[in-house]
């Protein structure tokens, strides 16, 4: 994909360290993410990727470097305060509330943006209801409609089969309305009919005027990852090896020696 | 129970120049704003559609049809889901003049590609990506296509092929038409005479290549008002609209009762939800084939199988009792007030809930018809205080010439015939019709409509008989007819129908014509077989392994001696096969219309037949299965042949 339609620096992750103990689990990772792209990690198992995002995200906060976001430093703000700002994220392993509905959790991904207080709340007035009725509107006809769930929205998440789980997770992520969202393995443990709906959607998601969402994708499925992405930073032993195109990172030796040359480059689903 | 008429007639007297768009102008200067004609679920919510928004859509549809270069009796094809847009399309081709096609949502490109071709069609409205990616596949084969008009943006982003527009932009079209000539929409429909090509109908022909028969707006509108004079309908009625326009019967109630009539048409939001929509909407009148009453039918059984002893309970005796008020009604029996108390009760207590869920709770007719319905099936719509009909008719009438009347059911009949309609049947049983609907012709195929029609008498090729109360038996397509070992007339698809009111019975195949003894090829449930097989802790993978297993031959089994009992010797079944997959349209083994396609079937499967006639337990298949993506798949397998040994009856 060219990259001439990526807009200035959005992320600037700037010699990132983090610790546990005196394993070194990142060591002066730097990379930048810029407007409309989609920026995927990659690397072996353990190399750090998910620790990335979690400092991204706020879960975690590194002991050394910074994180700007948007040319404003974010490094030691809270996850909720990065949210505001339009950060958002899916996980690994699905972190649904299972007891309650497809319609409930999405509408919990909106909190950030209703701001009406308890007492209107309580009677329903005022505020409170023009801010049920917009929020309705966008999650029935910004979500729902794009991730084509209509016929499961008011089915208990736990019942549903593992793909869709993943399909409301990143339901919910996109209820935030946000300019960044980071995709921690969001085609794990799908088929590949699924791999595919959920590669399109993340395409739409970054594509489709609406939303022009900048997505961060963490994915081990490395034909997918070879198809969508713009740029690719490869992370081992909690250091970056490179940055670059798709077609660089294929070429790379370095790249092909740590992680893709151990096993076949596409011994992926296709 | 919602049951009974209502009165209503419809205010349009047919001369030589009504056409379906003069009624659609009517009708919406009768009810402007006031009423809605649709209604579509839209994220999650109905919104409907006043009478002034459906012209206005069509009017600028029109329009923007005649500025990108559509005359009278070019052709425009529409495929896609069930949607506004679609009858808004169709009837814009008609306002010019045009001749409407439908095609099936599912259909393959080839299938496409020939009815384009055949049809000479200039241009195709599709819905989304999928049916434009359908068509620029099949562009280099299809000269005649200037231009693929889409509507749901979902995905095009894309996509700037000249080929390509969309519906907003032909509607812009249409709008700037319109400045320049105010009047022209109003006069291009005055020029329309009822004589008039409306609709190029493909039949999807249970033998042979699809047929184009041509329906004139004439054969729409008295077929509409004739059914209409036996069931009327009311403007204030509900009608989902959920099945294919490309059938025949989707367009008796859309567009030839809908129009002239006035009642609301609904549209659901998605074809998976189309269950729970029709819920919500709680239809006054219904028209699905039987495939849809069977699955009615199958979900309530497996759910009951599923539920607690007390509801099961609750659920058999309620069934008892409608079953005996329903089998008197049949009989044309008074039915003694204590039946009518206890019926009232289980009403009450089962009936409402279930026909609830059903979406049937409205219902004040609901019609079958496309292929035969098993009585089991009659009888268990009725029990529940359902006023289900069936209907006898051709694309080739329009769609309906017999019908059942309400307090004048049999379900080994079709009913009567509806007003201004002739029924008769020929020397060697063949059923002939004379009606106002009887169409046209077929569109580049004179020697088949020489064949089909004669003297006005439209010829079906079913076979069948008048019974002692001038009811019409359908016996089957006349090569369909089996001849027994006891040289007695038999149909195979009574047979398929009685086997196919078990839950685990998805289809059936029954062979038997002039052969020794009747076997049958079953198709089992996947999703219902499949649950039962976990409960019982049988192991699978995939269907042709389930189908296989002993046990599941053991529960075939049953089910068919059970479909055996009411039958004599020589129509008993005695041996069958599980099939390793279902029957599929796009294998060609049934029709769209989800028709089993005999002929080919018994050639495909030839090797099967032979076996069930053989003195083997076995058969080995050796076949390609077609996905739905155009995928080819080599299947070999070993079928079991189980015998079930027919006691003779002294």
């Amino acid at each position: 994909m060219s990259s001439d339609h990526l807009g200035p620096v959005m992320l600037k992750v700037d010699e990132v360290s983090m610790f546990f103990g005196k394993v070194a689990a990142l060591s002066g990772v730097s990379f930048d993410v810029r407007e409309r792209e989609i920026h995927s990690i990659i690397g072996p198992n353990g190399a750090g990727k998910t620790v990335m995002l979690n400092c991204i995200n706020g879960l975690y906060h590194p002991q050394k470097g910074s994180i700007s976001f948007k040319g404003e430093e974010i490094t030691k703000l809270k996850p909720h305060q990065r949210a505001q700002k339009g950060l958002s994220r899916t996980f690994q392993k699905i972190e649904l509330f299972r007891g309650m509905t497809v319609l409930d959790n999405i509408r919990l991904g909106r909190h950030n943006h209703l701001k009406s207080g308890i007492i209107s709340g309580s009677i329903y007035f005022g505020k409170t209801a023009q801010e049920e009725i917009k929020t309705r509107e966008f999650i029935e006809e910004e979500i729902i409609d794009l991730l084509e769930i209509e016929s499961i929205r008011n089915k208990t998440v736990g019942m549903l089969p593992y793909g869709m789980q993943k399909r409301v997770e990143l339901g919910r992520a996109l209820a935030l309305n946000p300019t960044l969202l980071l995709l921690d393995e969001p085609l794990a443990g799908l088929n590949l009919e699924e791999v595919e709906d959920m590669a399109r959607f993340i395409l739409d998601i970054n594509l489709e005027e609406r939303w022009k969402v900048t997505c961060i994708l963490v994915e081990h499925d490395m034909g997918v990852v070879m198809d969508i992405s713009d740029r690719i930073s490869v992370l081992n032993f909690g250091t970056k090896i490179t940055t670059g195109t798709p077609s660089d990172i294929q070429n790379n030796p370095q790249v092909v020696e740590a992680y893709l040359g151990e096993e076949d480059l596409y011994a992926t689903r296709r | 129970m919602p049951q009974g008429d209502k009165t209503f007639t419809i205010p349009f007297q047919i001369t030589e120049d009504l056409t379906l768009p003069k009624v659609l102008l009517e009708t919406a200067k009768r009810y402007g704003e006031s009423k809605a004609a649709m209604r579509e679920k839209e994220f999650g919510i109905w919104k409907p559609i006043t009478w002034t928004q459906y012209l206005e859509k069509v009017k600028y549809i029109a329009l923007g049809l005649v500025s990108l270069g559509l005359k009278r009796e070019d052709k425009v094809a529409m495929i896609g889901d069930n949607r506004p847009e679609g009858l808004w399309a169709e009837m814009a081709t008609m306002s010019v003049g045009g001749i409407a096609i439908w095609l099936f949502q599912d259909s393959l490109m080839d299938e496409v590609a020939y009815i384009i071709n055949h049809s000479d069609a200039a241009f195709l409205f599709g819905e989304g990506q999928e049916e434009v990616d359908k068509a620029l596949s099949i562009r280099d084969r299809c000269p005649y296509l200037r231009k693929i008009i889409w509507d749901d943006p979902k995905g095009m982003r894309d996509y700037d092929d000249p080929l390509l527009i969309s519906l907003k932009e032909v509607e812009n079209l249409g709008r700037e038409l319109e400045k320049k000539e105010p009047d022209l929409f109003e006069k291009m429909v005055a020029q329309g005479k009822a004589q008039d090509v409306a609709l190029l109908f493909y039949t999807s022909g249970t033998t042979a290549l699809p047929k184009g028969a041509l329906l004139s707006h004439y054969n729409m509108l008295t077929m509409g008002q004739n059914m209409m004079k036996v069931d009327p309908c009311t403007p204030e009625d509900d009608f989902v609209s959920f099945l294919p326009f490309a059938w025949i019967g989707e367009q008796m109630m859309s567009i030839s009762s809908g129009l002239q009539v006035g009642f609301t048409v609904n549209f659901p939001e998605e074809p998976e939800v189309a269950n729970e929509n029709i819920r919500e909407i709680g239809p006054h009148i219904m028209f699905a084939p039987p495939r849809m009453y069977e699955q009615m039918t199958r979900s309530v059984q497996v759910k009951h199988l599923d539920s607690t002893r007390l509801k099961r309970f609750m659920y058999t005796t309620a069934q008892k009792i409608g079953y005996y008020v329903a089998d008197l009604k049949f009989d044309k029996k008074p039915i003694p007030l204590g039946w009518k108390i206890l019926d009232w009760i289980s009403h009450a207590l089962v009936f409402k809930k279930l026909r609830d869920h059903l979406g049937l709770s409205r219902v004040r007719n609901a019609y079958t018809g496309g292929a035969a319905m098993g009585p089991d099936h009659f009888r268990f719509f009725h029990a529940l205080g359902v006023n289900l009909k069936q209907i006898y008719g051709q694309t080739e009438i329009a769609g309906i010439s017999v019908l059942h009347r309400t307090g004048d059911i049999k379900f080994d009949t079709v009913g009567t015939p509806i007003p201004d309609t002739e029924i008769k049947i020929t020397e060697d049983g063949e059923i002939l019709s004379k009606s106002p609907s009887v169409f046209l012709g077929y569109y580049k195929n004179p020697e088949a409509t020489a064949k089909t029609l004669q003297d006005g008498w439209l010829y079906s090729g079913d076979k069948g008989f008048i019974d002692e109360d001038g009811h019409l038996v359908v016996f089957d397509r006349t090569k369909d007819v089996m001849i027994l070992s006891d040289k007695s007339i038999f149909s195979p698809q009574y047979l398929e129908t009685r086997l196919k009111f078990s839950p685990y019975l998805k289809d059936a195949w029954v062979i038997g014509h002039e052969k020794a003894y009747i076997t049958a090829v079953v198709c089992i449930d996947y999703a219902v077989v499949g649950k039962w097989a976990d409960e019982k802790k049988l192991n699978y993978t995939s269907y042709p392994e389930l189908s296989q297993k002993q046990e599941v031959y053991d529960l075939v089994e049953k089910q068919i001696r059970e479909a055996n009992k009411s039958l004599k010797p020589a129509a008993k079944i005695n041996k069958f096969v599980n099939l390793y997959k279902e029957f599929d349209a796009d294998d060609e083994e049934l029709t769209r219309t989800r028709k089993l396609r005999r002929a080919f079937v018994e050639n495909r499967y030839k090797d099967i037949v032979k076996a069930l006639y053989e003195q083997t337990d076995n058969v080995h298949m050796d076949t390609t299965i077609t996905y739905e993506d155009g995928r080819v798949v080599h299947i070999k397998t070993d079928l079991h042949i189980r015998e079930i040994p027919v006691k003779e009856e002294k």
